[in-house]
């Protein structure tokens, strides 16, 4: 597929998603603004996961940290929603920088539960420190307090827009990576690690600082989610906001820039509508991900690389 | 109570948490050392184990000793033969590979505990157990009159949960036999050792490996039935020996058994003494962070030797 049209095909969905506010009755706005932030945060684990290969059970610790830096900024500081948001990006960044110079000693199974026991301790210190963070109860950032440059996140087409303009940042920002030499070499990594090494490429850097690319636009998206939605809870830090966004990437296709986008709208809407059925709604997300392994662990955009598309990022 | 006692009476409770971790640690060991799999829905057969009793004990009428002895026989089993199914109709297709076991484990963990809060609902519900006679401890005082013997009040435990401990020490025993006197042991040493090699030799590998899955998973619900007399079956149950397990198995060594019963006891007596001591939410970060750091700088085990 040639470069001008993998350009358009990326930025006819930007547009599109752009179009979709005016036309979309309030519900589906509401889901749609939900599922950008959401796949913002897809688009972070899909660096690490989809183009290094490296499958993290951790990335919850980012996510948090970067809602919780957010947060806590507001609620204890006194902070601004801006200088806050950059609290929350600062936190993710140092997190996933600390706990890739520990984890990526390991490899493989080793490196998953490294960062699923890593991530648990963080989830446990937020119950611990309840004082300041209200535990599993969470708190909420009032109205108020969510004014960034005179706009009101808390209004439907502002969050929108909001929503809109950081999944369009995160997209284009991994769209450019992974045609960067840079990129490149993260894939050369997933395919065949010691083969890059032998090259003559220090692969420890690489992904080292695919880990923290991951890890500070995951935490982006956590701080976005709380500031927009006005809230914060431990529960964002548990082991299913981790296994999340494995489940999106996994069906939209790892190692696709479309795929975390695709993954999280399906999900989502899976999720919805199962939930209207029954309370035991993630039995579908069980169901999802055993499908998903035994039978397209391309995932959807991956099928339709093979099949259609070939040469898309 | 003085010091003491009350020491003794967190490791009597520490004993009971020690015998059911390593019941359960033990499955979960066997299926990593034998299949490098490593499955993240154990807790959830340790789940199913305790549902499926309540289930037995509350369908057979009469002494609770008959419901209780029954779902002993029959959780396991059944549990062992799903998880069989499981190995043979997922596992099997997935090549055994790590990372992708890992996330088609994870999608059955949702499976199971979300089927079970479906089915059996989300109360917690107790199962009788056979017997309960309370027992005091004495404890030695030294008195004007020498050494003599007085009961502390609360220094006391249950017949039951004796039982508990005697019955998980012969169930390990009688693994530790199964893996080293019979032909099923040596066949799954033999697989452990060298997969291709043991094709090679007309070891049936898949059969071995359904075996091995569905022992793991039966060890998992034998422990939970054991448990739930003391605890209650909850759909949520499972989280707990899952991370408890893994501590074990990782800090005892990866797949080596005899580390892994030895960590069980050393993790679930000083679980009940430290949490005399700390709280428990402190506690279980510091055990979260001690099984990343070990698993980082000593992939070993702190007690294995050999590479995992």
């Amino acid at each position: 597929m040639s470069a001008s049209r993998v350009l358009v095909l990326h930025l006819g969905l930007l547009a599109g998603l752009f179009a979709l506010q005016f036309v979309l009755p309030a519900y589906h706005h509401g889901n749609l603004a939900r599922i950008m932030v959401l796949a913002a945060y897809a688009v972070g684990y899909n660096i690490l996961f989809g183009y290094t290969g490296l499958l993290s059970l951790g990335h919850a610790l980012f996510f948090a940290a970067g809602m919780y830096g957010m947060a806590l900024m507001i609620q204890h500081g006194g902070a601004s929603p801006a200088p806050a948001l950059l609290a929350g990006v600062l936190a993710g960044a140092v997190v996933s920088g600390l706990l890739a110079l520990l984890a990526l000693r390991t490899t493989g199974v080793a490196f998953m539960i490294v960062t699923l026991m890593f991530a648990q301790a963080g989830y446990l210190t937020i119950l611990y420190f309840a004082d300041w963070t209200r535990g599993d109860e969470g708190f909420v950032i009032q109205q108020a307090q969510r004014v960034l440059w005179g706009i009101d996140l808390s209004q439907p087409t502002a969050r929108y827009f909001a929503a809109w303009a950081l999944f369009s940042l995160v997209f284009l920002i991994s769209l450019w990576l992974v045609r960067r030499p840079f990129g490149r070499t993260l894939i050369a990594i997933r395919e065949n690690e010691e083969r890059v090494r032998m090259l003559g490429y220090d692969t420890f850097a690489h992904k080292l600082g695919a880990m923290v690319i991951s890890g500070t636009i995951s935490a982006g998206a956590g701080a976005a989610y709380g500031l927009l939605f006005g809230y914060a809870g431990a529960s964002f830090a548990s082991v299913q906001y981790s296994i999340f966004p494995l489940l999106w990437v996994l069906l939209g296709g790892a190692g696709t820039v479309l795929g975390p986008f695709v993954g999280t709208l399906f999900m989502f809407y899976l999720i919805d509508l199962s939930s209207g059925i029954t309370s035991a709604y993630m039995l579908i997300a069980g169901v999802v991900l055993v499908l998903l392994t035994l039978f397209a662990p391309q995932g959807l955009v991956g099928e339709l690389r093979k099949r259609i598309f070939r040469g898309l990022p | 109570m003085d010091l003491g006692p009350y020491i003794l009476l967190a490791t009597l409770e520490g004993a009971v948490t020690a015998a059911v971790l390593a019941l359960t640690a033990v499955g979960l060991s066997l299926v990593f050392g034998v299949m490098r799999v490593v499955n993240i829905a154990h807790g959830e057969f340790f789940m199913l184990g305790a549902v499926i009793a309540w289930y037995v004990a509350n369908g057979l009428s009469g002494h609770p000793a008959t419901g209780f002895f029954a779902a002993l026989i029959i959780a396991p089993l059944l549990v062992g033969v799903l998880a069989m199914a499981v190995d043979m109709t997922i596992l099997k297709r997935l090549n055994y590979d790590p990372e992708r076991t890992i996330v088609a484990t994870i999608g059955l963990l949702y499976i199971l505990q979300q089927g079970a809060l479906m089915t059996y609902g989300p109360e917690a519900r107790p199962v009788e157990a056979p017997f309960n006679t309370r027992i005091a401890l004495p404890w030695p005082e030294w008195g004007e009159t020498g050494l003599s013997f007085y009961y502390p009040w609360g220094l006391s435990t249950t017949s039951y949960k004796l039982a508990v401990i005697a019955a998980a020490a012969l169930v390990l025993l009688g693994v530790w036999g199964m893996m080293t006197r019979t032909k099923l042991g040596l066949v799954m040493r033999a697989t452990q050792a060298d997969r291709e090699m043991a094709l090679a030799f007309g070891i049936p590998v898949e059969r071995v490996y359904a075996m091995v899955f569905g022992i793991g998973a039966g060890l998992a619900a034998l422990a939970a039935v054991l448990i739930v007399p003391i605890q209650q079956a909850h759909y949520l149950m499972g989280a707990d020996p899952l991370l408890l397990s893994f501590i074990v198995v990782i800090i005892g060594g990866l797949g080596s058994l005899p580390g892994t019963v030895v960590a069980a006891i050393i993790i679930g007596l000083s679980d009940g003494i430290i949490s005399v001591f700390f709280s428990p939410t402190l506690a279980k970060i510091l055990a979260t962070l001690l099984v990343g750091l070990v698993l980082v700088f000593r992939p070993q085990g702190l007690f294995g030797t050999r590479a995992a």
